[in-house]
């Protein structure tokens, strides 16, 4: 797999990286990214977008890529352009606040940390997470 | 917007075709490229990817079908080539000649020319201006060779095989600038190559030649949408 990202822009640390072999489309990749910086409070209200420009040029993909992650964004009410400024965070997706979302993403991490320690390897990971989420919506089905 | 030919087509052919001899080295091709689009031009050796970008920059005449590149028949002439920038399969540049020289080359040969905005791109780029090209390496060289197609500010941009040669790293410096150009103003560009994962990046367009013929022109997404790939066993 090859991951290209986008270095640090305006001081943050906003990076896009895209698989081209994950079978996601790259706008896709781009909205789904932005989400979660918007639901990690990574990026917060107010916050600038990197532009099209540099997103195109850093990742290296085609500008009307971004521009249509962009446009999906906004039409979800999530970011805003503002006509010769730039692009602009205005609020994170519904769900639980960031904190709820850090708190996960942690247990999470220590608990992949701890299955690399067991010596399962990324398969193995993927497989168990895969059971695990299939088990929950058997149980929410039931 | 601002139509060359009152059309938005950045290329249009029409029955297009290429006789060497007895041979077609492109037959009856036929397709468009709107505005502002970066095409794929894909398909296996001896297709004739590098005999349509040659017809349409005029530097072959056709046989038979013509071509429109903004509103206008290719040929060799100033006024033409003014808005059309072109970029070889080798990357073409006098090796004892260095990027500076060079630049200062294309200021005397060209209408337009925009030698600030060049050096600042291989500047930034880190590319020594004053060594001779022949000593840089294949990535260096083929940044030089797309800044000097650049700095003419063309409308129409047509790459042949630009990145064949480089390695994996310069190959995405090349695609980056590219997209940085195109992201920075109104280009349509059509590039060949056979790196199809890289095309996948840059490009929303594509054209499709075997046999000598056009077999698929369209956007990417129209393309992918009206394509299913199904694996199975054979019968």
């Amino acid at each position: 797999m090859v991951i290209y990202m986008t270095s640090e822009i305006l001081g943050r640390t906003l990076s896009f990286q895209l698989s081209f072999s994950s079978g996601v489309p790259a706008y896709l990749q781009i909205v789904q990214q932005v989400e979660q910086a918007l639901r990690m409070g990574a990026l917060k209200a107010g916050d600038r977008l990197p532009t099209v420009k540099e997103v195109a040029s850093e990742v290296a993909i085609n500008p009307n890529t971004v521009v249509k992650a962009y446009r999906e964004l906004e039409v979800q009410g999530l970011i805003e352009g503002r006509q010769g400024i730039g692009t602009f965070a205005v609020r994170p997706p519904s769900g639980p606040p960031p904190s709820t979302q850090l708190r996960l993403a942690r247990s999470l991490d220590r608990w992949v940390r701890a299955a690399r320690n067991a010596g399962l390897d990324e398969a193995a990971i993927d497989a168990l997470m895969r059971s695990a989420l299939q088990g929950r919506s058997k149980e929410g089905a039931a | 917007m601002n139509v060359a030919g009152g059309t938005t087509m950045a290329i249009e052919t029409r029955g297009l075709g290429k006789r060497f001899g007895s041979t077609w080295a492109l037959q009856d091709c036929t397709v468009c490229v709107p505005r502002g689009r970066v095409s794929a031009l894909v398909g296996p050796n001896g297709a004739g990817k590098t005999t349509l970008i040659r017809l349409l920059v005029g530097l072959r005449a056709p046989s038979a079908g013509q071509a429109l590149v903004l509103g206008r028949q290719p040929r060799q002439s100033k006024e033409f080539l003014a808005s059309v920038g072109y970029l070889a399969q080798e990357a073409p540049l006098y090796k004892r000649l260095t990027a500076d020289e060079h630049l200062d080359l294309g200021a005397h040969l060209n209408l337009r020319w925009d030698k600030v905005v060049a050096t600042d791109r291989l500047r930034a780029l880190q590319i020594p201006l004053d060594r001779p090209v022949g000593t840089l390496s294949g990535g260096q060289r083929s940044q030089v060779a797309l800044g000097l197609a650049l700095a003419k500010r063309p409308e129409v941009l047509l790459l042949d095989e630009p990145v064949a040669a480089l390695d994996p790293l310069a190959r995405q410096a090349f695609l980056s600038s590219l997209a940085e150009a195109v992201a920075g103003g109104e280009l349509t560009v059509v590039l060949s190559s056979h790196l199809l994962h890289d095309l996948e990046r840059v490009c929303d367009h594509v054209i499709l030649l075997a046999a000598s013929r056009a077999q698929l022109c369209d956007d990417i997404e129209v393309v992918l949408e009206s394509h299913k790939c199904l694996v199975g066993p054979r019968w």
